[in-house]
């Protein structure tokens, strides 16, 4: 009888650490994806359709960046590979189209998944379709009746829409259209308007068959999602501080001040991926903290005068293009006539500091790359708004009072 | 206790780098670091967030806290600065080297794409799996816009995409919202390092390298007097810590002679606020190099006179190309219709309208400088003149050493040899620094740069300086 020492404190609470860690920051997949499950069955019945009774198919799955895409395939792809004539039959080829930024490549790497490289040797092709159908013969088994059913991944499928000619689109529906294998082209994107995108031959060979991912979730499922997310699993080894983290982890859920930041994020985007489980005070001000405000604190007063008087030549010409021999007027008239702190500067060192904002890029100018206008005289514009510009002179340390009264007054 | 418990334990997930900004107050407020305290933060054997984008001003430790960690802690890093990167084969080249060793980097083909890095990545990965999470340093991360599209998006979610346990960290002075493509992409946690305050923080740091030979309550003081100059202008700390270095031996310079003694800091204050002032104008705006200035500090405490170092003072023109550049400087900044007024001895009578049309009512000085043709050039240059110039060939050469040395830039292509088009590329002050050199009717061209200036105002006023300028003409 073996004794099973319990786990200390200390080891328990690194082994929930890791858990967790796994679960969010490495995204491994859930047994079931959550709320998803017609469209989890669809999937599923398409590439049992593929893998085992062999027909060809396409689909296109379409949803918002962290809607679950990449999970949803996962899964069923797990199922699939469970069972037993798929396991034996189906071959998988992953492309992506961040890496596949290119026909050639791609091929390379279908030509590699396949295992095939040493089939297809020193060959030269004359055209993809023939590289793709040789590839797709010798996959055939020996009785030369029946092929192996060939599963293509596409992730980010708008990204291959742009590839000269479209032509690895255009060869992998042709296939899925035509008897010769049995294929199944799935692809994952971000757009909507993807179908837009893809030419007319290409459009018409696609079966036009779309999942939609649209998290459908309501406030109350989301916060059950979080907190289903941040519990423990039923299979922990201690069960007496699996039961204490989930008590508490619930208690966490129901709290005024947790809620009201639950539903602030929720509010502004439906992410999965998003599961900051930190501090949960702490960790929704980091997230939601105008990054550009931020900035403006680190700036020194002289650039911070520059940038008041770019707001005002903005207010009172309505938005045009200015350049630096404008805003060094407007700097000049104030320090003559308002400022008692701010000594005046001489026109190299604002024009350093003036450099310093655009190194920044809170300034742009309008159109980079023309050289031939002299550096004072190039149009620019500012990338911050009144309101940003105002709230960050409230908060900025040790500002002069003559500074903040020029920016309040409506006629510089 | 419990759910204390429960909550630190919530806290310590959060991913290791949280606790730099942490890191990097410990850094400053104090010598000894509580190791044990970030040991337990920090818990690389297992999985992070997949990127981490940090960002904060020039100079505020970004690079150098998140360096140290990695060192101190001795994990597997790969430090790469995107500046050196120009191509994406230097980067994936550095990255492989770092993490499986430069047999690894050897076999990148020769345009390494992204699929074959991650492809070698993966391969390298499964043959020596990681015990420990790998991080990539991006350094300087806003140059990667510039390099291929996808990188970026590739880089912010390569733990999905190698299926290894890798963390890359971005770090950068620009706000992640300029670094989004188009159609999204994985969002990476945002960590911002803050700015050093005035008064607690800078002034620390910059005590830290004072002279073995003076008292640090000295070098702290003589840092209040330097920040009172340059604060209210640049925050950056190695420009004042190179400032710093270079002007300690003058301020200095009476302790040596024994004019005063350290506690007589107005008589050090007086002493050397002239000096910054000037370092401003010349060091600060690097118009003279740091040896230069340190040369130049040297001449000094032997003469006592002060001279104005400037990159500009030095410029030597023929007599004519001053001329030549003046009259260039008027052609392109007043409207040709004021050229009668203006050139003309005897100009007629001037009518009343309003001058200025509508769209006119910016100065000209502040929108730029306007092409004009060479005609015009030459008449305002012959108006100019003190003597009788003849069109030779010597005049016309000038203009064309004026355009090398971009103090003109010709407008308009190389082909058109007929009517040539001129902009003039100085200020007013380099002109009425030349103009003075000129011996002849300075107080004319004075008064010509003056109606200029004010010719957005009142016509009356103009009016009485035309008439002014028309006298001098008559003289």
């Amino acid at each position: 009888m073996s004794k099973r020492r319990s786990l200390t404190e200390a080891q328990c609470v690194s082994l929930a650490q890791k858990l967790l860690r796994e679960r969010l920051c490495h995204q491994k997949l859930p047994d079931r994806p959550l709320a998803l499950d017609s469209q989890y069955k669809h999937l599923l019945e398409l590439l049992r359709r593929t893998a085992v009774h062999g027909e060809s198919n396409s689909v296109l799955i379409v949803g918002p960046r962290g809607s679950g895409k990449t999970m949803l395939l996962g899964c069923v792809l797990r199922e699939l590979m469970s069972l037993k004539e798929a396991q034996k039959n189906v071959l998988l080829v992953e492309l992506n189209g961040l890496l596949q930024t290119d026909d050639k490549i791609a091929l390379k790497e279908i030509t590699r998944q396949l295992h095939l490289e040493n089939v297809v040797g020193d060959k030269v092709f004359g055209s993809f379709a023939e590289n793709l159908a040789f590839l797709l013969e010798a996959l055939k088994k020996g009785d030369k009746s029946s092929s192996r059913p060939v599963v293509f991944v596409l992730d980010e499928f708008d990204l291959f829409a742009h590839h000269k000619n479209q032509t690895l689109l255009y060869n992998l529906l042709d296939v899925s259209q035509s008897a010769q294998t049995p294929v199944a082209v799935l692809g994952l994107t971000c757009r909507l308007d993807v179908l837009e995108l893809l030419e007319k031959r290409v459009k018409s060979r696609f079966s036009h068959r779309q999942i939609h991912l649209f998290s459908s979730l309501s406030f109350a499922q989301y916060v059950d999602a979080v907190r289903a997310q941040l519990s423990l699993p039923p299979d922990f080894p201690d069960p007496k501080f699996s039961d204490a983290w989930n008590h508490s982890v619930t208690k966490l859920c129901e709290e005024k001040s947790v809620e009201e930041i639950l539903r602030r994020h929720f509010n502004s985007s439906k992410d999965f991926h998003r599961r900051w489980c930190a501090d949960l005070l702490e960790a929704s001000r980091l997230i939601s903290a105008d990054s550009k405000a931020i900035i403006l604190h680190g700036l020194s007063i002289l650039e911070l005068c520059l940038i008041i008087a770019m707001k005002h030549l903005n207010d009172t010409y309505d938005g045009e293009p200015f350049n630096f021999q404008m805003v060094h007027n407007e700097f000049k008239k104030f320090i003559q006539r308002k400022s008692h702190s701010i000594h005046k500067f001489e026109k190299p060192v604002v024009m350093k500091a003036f450099e310093h904002l655009l190194q920044l890029e809170l300034v742009r100018p309008v159109d980079s790359g023309v050289c031939k206008v002299q550096r004072e005289y190039q149009l620019m514009r500012l990338m911050l708004e009144h309101g940003q510009v105002m709230e960050a002179l409230q908060r900025y340390p040790q500002c002069p009072t003559d500074v903040k009264q020029w920016a309040l007054s409506a006629f510089a | 206790m419990k759910i204390h418990i429960c909550l630190t334990g919530i806290k310590t997930i959060i991913l290791d780098c949280n606790n730099i900004s942490q890191y990097s107050v410990f850094l400053i407020n104090s010598a000894l670091m509580n190791r044990r305290d970030i040991m337990s933060a920090v818990n690389p054997d297992q999985y992070s967030y997949p990127s981490v984008f940090i960002y904060g001003h020039r100079a505020t430790g970004k690079s150098h806290v998140v360096l140290s960690i990695m060192k101190d802690l001795e994990l597997p890093h790969a430090s790469v600065d995107c500046v050196e990167c120009v191509s994406s084969g230097l980067l994936f080249h550095q990255v492989l080297s770092a993490f499986f060793g430069p047999d690894a980097a050897a076999l990148l083909p020769r345009c390494p794409s992204l699929s074959d890095f991650v492809r070698l990545y993966k391969q390298m990965s499964s043959n020596s799996p990681a015990t420990q999470t790998r991080y990539i340093i991006l350094d300087r991360a806003e140059r990667m816009r510039d390099m291929d599209f996808s990188l970026l998006p590739a880089l912010l979610r390569l733990q999905e995409l190698v299926n290894d346990n890798v963390t890359v960290i971005l770090l950068s002075e620009i706000v992640w919202e300029k670094f989004r493509p188009n159609t999204g992409c994985f969002e990476p946690l945002l960590f911002h390092f803050p700015d050093y305050s005035k008064g607690k923080s800078l002034v620390q740091i910059l005590s830290w390298d004072h002279h073995p030979s003076y008292t640090p309550e000295l070098y702290a003081s003589y840092i209040n007097i330097l920040l009172g100059v340059f604060f209210s202008v640049c925050r950056d700390l190695r420009e004042l810590r190179h400032l710093a270095v270079l002007n300690f031996s003058k301020f200095c310079e009476p302790l040596e002679k024994g004019e005063a003694k350290e506690s007589d800091i107005h008589k050090l204050w007086k002493n050397i606020e002239p000096h910054l002032q000037r370092a401003m104008q010349t060091v600060y705006l690097r118009e003279v190099s740091s040896v230069q200035w340190e040369q130049q500090q040297m001449d000094e405490k032997e003469a006592t006179t002060l001279r104005v170092l400037s990159a500009h003072a030095h410029i030597e023109l023929p007599y004519y190309s001053k001329f030549l550049l003046i009259a260039a400087y008027l052609a392109s900044f007043n409207p040709a219709r004021t050229d009668r007024r203006f050139f003309l001895k005897s100009h007629g009578k001037i009518r009343k309208t309003n001058f200025l049309k509508k769209h006119e009512k910016t100065s000209n000085h502040l929108l730029g400088p306007k092409p004009f043709p060479l005609d015009r050039l030459m008449a305002i240059f012959y108006s100019v003149v003190d003597s009788r110039v003849a069109p030779t060939a010597s005049v016309f050469s000038q203009i064309s050493s004026l355009v090398t040395l971009q103090l003109l830039s010709q407008v308009g292509h190389d082909d058109q040899l007929d009517s040539p088009k001129y902009k003039c590329s100085v200020s007013l002050d380099f002109i009425l620094a030349i103009s003075r050199c000129v011996c002849v009717c300075v107080r004319l061209l004075d008064l010509l740069a003056l109606s200029l200036v004010i010719q957005s105002q009142v016509v009356r006023q103009e009016r009485s300086l035309f008439t002014a300028v028309s006298n001098l003409h008559l003289l």
